[in-house]
């Protein structure tokens, strides 16, 4: 029997064309050059830019994978940029210090998700939804409703410094990458996770913690999105509680879904949630090195997870090859 | 009119040779069924029996690959539910098929309101739906909601509809599950007066009583095929228990018996062990290396004293002693550690995760009870599984495929294969030969003995009884989710069996 190849295959031809159309099409896309130690070029802009929706995503991949979702990512990315800005703001508080708050921001977040979902069995989209609206309203009380600007150098430092010329985003990023990588799959967690997303019934009956992983699964997501929050904040050197993180969780699921993670639960891949989210930020580079406007950045990321997801579905390659070998 | 003039009556329905297959499966096998006007016809059957298969392809849900359809004397062919309606073929489901949100005359009407100036007149319909509730004597506003009734009201709202939609043909599948003693009895007061007006109504229910109670015949399928039909006024109920579960004692079943029982000391007593609504009365005890069965018809509660045994439901009362020492299984997690093992009758729902590999599933049970942190190296899962491959037998390409694209008694053996991987002293297997063909039935019931040797204890569920009659040093049976019998040794026979499942003085 001929085996059906990888859904992240698909994905990952879709990121190779996109980058062959720049090579094409933008000089200078695949410049890479060092200025002031420190790497730069459009390349390298796309990994930076990219670093918070894969944070989320990470955490999203996991949350998918048991059948749930997260729409609170963006809040939460507003409520940990609000409290680190005002640790820095009004308590000098050292970087370590400030990441340490957000992470526990991010776990006490996420275990609300995994709490809403898990113990009392509220749909994932609606249980969600409650922190996505209120979290706004929690980071603007927590700002006053001002945007915090700041200047301390060490939370500047998560954008905008470098270890071995690469920006500090993208190594904040591949950590992210690697700790989620060896929880789900150098633990059972993973499988775990699959198990429950794809038949959760039977995974109840062989005795899988159910409510763990899912409960799990959130505080992977709200940690993600916590790290993000740092991220974004430190890029813009300020928290705005209306428009930090906006829409970062639909971002997310694009990735997840583009990458080939199904939105019914079950198998995920993290790679594929990587390479969507590459994806996406690629798009997003390239309609602003080729001067589109940018008002079309939505339509066209629109379209692209569209052509991606359809490359994925078997059926359609099915219909499309058919319909070849009859013409 | 009762069942002898209902014999003479006209035939109003006549289904002949009907067949339909799924993929891998014959459903229905040239079954014939044949409803008269003015009769009260209970179809009977276990499950896999085909009584709802048969049921759909009345009503247009499935279409058959053979088969006729007659409707007084005119071949039909319903392509959909809504074209049997139209045909006079109306069925009222155990879960009604109505929208609790919209008023008991809203439901009523649906899909066919009475019009009056190109708007809906819902003074009409209200008339209408309480002059239709009146004549089955339920007395209800119209304008409620039919979410604020009970369901014994809801299934009369669906009935009136269905007689509003001229039915001549009523088709009750299971009305009577969640229904009282008095709700059962004005819903037979309906059903009696009905067959009077000249309807034919087919009924299908699990509660032996109520089946002799109201039905003028019988028939009865078993796995596809029609075994019988015999009026009810000559059949005793041992007779169609018989019938149902299927009696044909061969040598086989006489020749090989468990080994003797062994003398060791119970490893687990259960004691009235029960739940409100689900079973009660269970009491049995497993010694290492002893099988015992639960025999019933369905729905008497073998699946429930399962669930409650393995924690997947809380029992309300009794007790469980494993080793003498008392348990309260609290979960099907805390079971696993207390290694049992549960084979669920539902394969597909509860049994199997489908995407994932043999391996993983294989692995799962095991996993679970080393917990996430653990994680069984993928070499050991590898052995593990092909190990298992190996002894059951599994038909697998690899121990990577997804186990969803295995056939059913594959899929049977990779969730054994879980259970014994977890290397458990108790294990519990429902219905683990149900849908799958014989050479991997054979190759189950080799596989328990072999589990029987190594003193595992085990208890087993099902519908077959010769298979339970092998298998089993001792039989505890079940009735109307109570148990009612404990056999073992020599009383352990199908005839006995039988006997005990059917009750009621008249065997």
């Amino acid at each position: 029997m001929r085996r059906s190849l990888h859904p992240t295959v698909w994905t990952l031809l879709a990121l190779v064309l996109l980058l062959a159309a720049n090579l094409a099409l933008t000089p200078g896309f695949f410049h890479v050059g060092v200025r002031d130690g420190r790497l730069y070029g459009s390349l390298i802009d796309v990994l930076n830019h990219s670093s918070p929706v894969l944070l989320a995503a990470l955490g999203m991949t996991l949350v998918i994978a048991t059948k749930g979702v997260d729409l609170s990512v963006g809040s939460v990315v507003a409520i940990s940029g609000a409290v680190a800005a005002l640790m820095v703001t009004k308590g000098q508080a050292p970087l370590a210090q400030v990441a340490m708050v957000a992470i526990g921001v991010g776990l006490a977040l996420g275990a609300w998700n995994g709490l809403l979902v898990s113990v009392l069995g509220i749909q994932p989209m609606v249980a969600t939804l409650v922190l996505m609206v209120s979290g706004r309203g929690i980071a603007q009380l927590l700002t006053d409703g001002q945007i915090i600007t700041f200047q301390d150098p060490g939370l500047a430092s998560v954008a905008g410094g470098s270890v071995w010329g690469m920006p500090n985003p993208v190594m904040v990023a591949a950590a992210g990458l690697a700790l989620v990588a060896v929880l789900a799959r150098w633990t059972a967690f993973g499988t775990m996770v699959e198990a429950v997303g794809d038949n959760e019934r039977a995974a109840l009956l062989s005795g899988v913690p159910v409510r763990w992983i899912k409960l799990g699964a959130y505080l992977v997501a709200g940690v993600g999105s916590a790290v993000a929050g740092l991220i974004v904040c430190s890029f813009t050197k300020a928290a705005d509680a209306n428009n930090a993180g906006l829409y970062l969780e639909l971002d997310a699921i694009l990735a997840v879904v583009a990458g080939g993670t199904a939105m019914t639960g079950g198998r995920f891949t993290l790679l594929g949630t990587v390479v969507g989210a590459l994806i996406l930020q690629t798009l997003t580079t390239t309609i602003l090195t080729k001067g589109v406007p940018v008002q079309w950045t939505l339509v066209v990321k629109a379209v692209a997870v569209l052509l991606v997801c359809l490359l994925q579905s078997e059926e359609f390659r099915a219909k499309v090859l058919a319909r070849r070998a009859a013409a | 009119m009762d069942g002898d003039a209902a014999r003479s009556a006209p035939e109003l329905l006549r289904l002949r040779g009907i067949r339909k297959e799924f993929p891998g499966v014959v459903a229905l096998d040239g079954v014939d069924f044949t409803l008269r006007a003015g009769e009260i016809h209970s179809l009977m059957g276990e499950n896999g029996a085909g009584k709802s298969t048969l049921i759909k392809v009345l009503t247009g849900v499935h279409q058959p690959e053979a088969g006729t359809i007659e409707l007084q004397g005119r071949r039909i062919r319903p392509r959909s539910a809504h074209d049997a309606v139209a045909l006079g073929i109306s069925t009222v489901y155990q879960e009604v098929n109505l929208v609790p949100y919209l008023t008991v005359a809203e439901n009523f009407v649906l899909g066919r309101e009475p019009l009056r100036r190109g708007r809906i007149d819902w003074r009409e319909a209200n008339r209408r739906a309480a002059e239709a509730l009146e004549r089955l004597d339920v007395c209800v506003d119209p304008a409620s909601t039919l979410g604020s009734h009970s369901l014994a009201v809801q299934q009369m709202v669906a009935i009136a509809r269905a007689l509003d939609q001229n039915a001549r043909v009523l088709v009750l599948d299971e009305p009577t599950s969640s229904l009282d003693a008095r709700e059962v009895e004005s819903l037979f007061g309906v059903m009696r007066r009905l067959r009077e007006e000249g309807l034919g109504i087919l009924f299908v229910s699990h509660f032996l009583d109520q089946v002799f109670a109201v039905s003028d015949r019988f028939t009865v399928l078993r796995n596809g095929r029609l075994v019988g039909e015999l009026p009810a006024a000559e059949t005793t109920r041992l007779r169609l228990v018989s019938l149902m579960l299927g009696r044909e004692v061969d040598e086989q079943s006489l020749s090989r018996r468990p080994d003797p029982a062994p003398g060791a000391p119970p490893m687990l007593e259960v004691r009235d062990l029960g739940r409100r609504g689900a079973v009660e009365g269970v009491t049995l005890e497993v010694r290492p290396g002893e099988t015992v069965g639960l025999a019933g018809l369905l729905g008497s509660g073998r699946t429930e004293a399962a669930r409650l045994l393995f924690g997947a439901d809380r029992p309300d009362r009794g007790e469980v002693r494993l080793e003498g020492r008392r348990v309260r299984i609290r979960s099907p997690r805390h079971a696993l550690r207390l290694r049992f093992g549960f084979c669920p009758e539902d394969r597909k729902s509860a049994g199997i995760v489908p995407s994932l590999s043999v391996r993983e599933n294989i692995a799962l049970a095991l996993q679970a009870r080393r917990g996430w942190l653990r994680r069984l190296s993928p070499k050991r899962q590898r052995e593990l599984a092909n190990r298992f491959i190996e002894a059951l037998g599994i038909a697998t390409p690899d121990a990577e495929k997804a186990v969803g694209t295995l056939s059913g008694g594959n899929q049977q053996k990779v969730i054994l294969a879980r259970w014994l991987a977890s290397e458990p002293r108790f294990l519990i297997l429902d219905e683990p030969t149900r849908g799958i063909d014989v050479g991997s039935k054979a190759e189950i019931e080799r596989l328990m003995a072999d589990l029987r040797r190594q003193g595992l204890g085990m208890l087993f569920i099902s519908s077959e009884l010769e298979e339970v009659v092998r298998a089993c040093h001792r039989v505890c049976v079940l009735r109307d989710r109570r148990q009612v019998g404990s056999l073992e040794g020599a009383g352990v026979e199908t005839g006995e069996i039988l006997r005990t499942i059917a009750g009621g003085g008249d065997a």
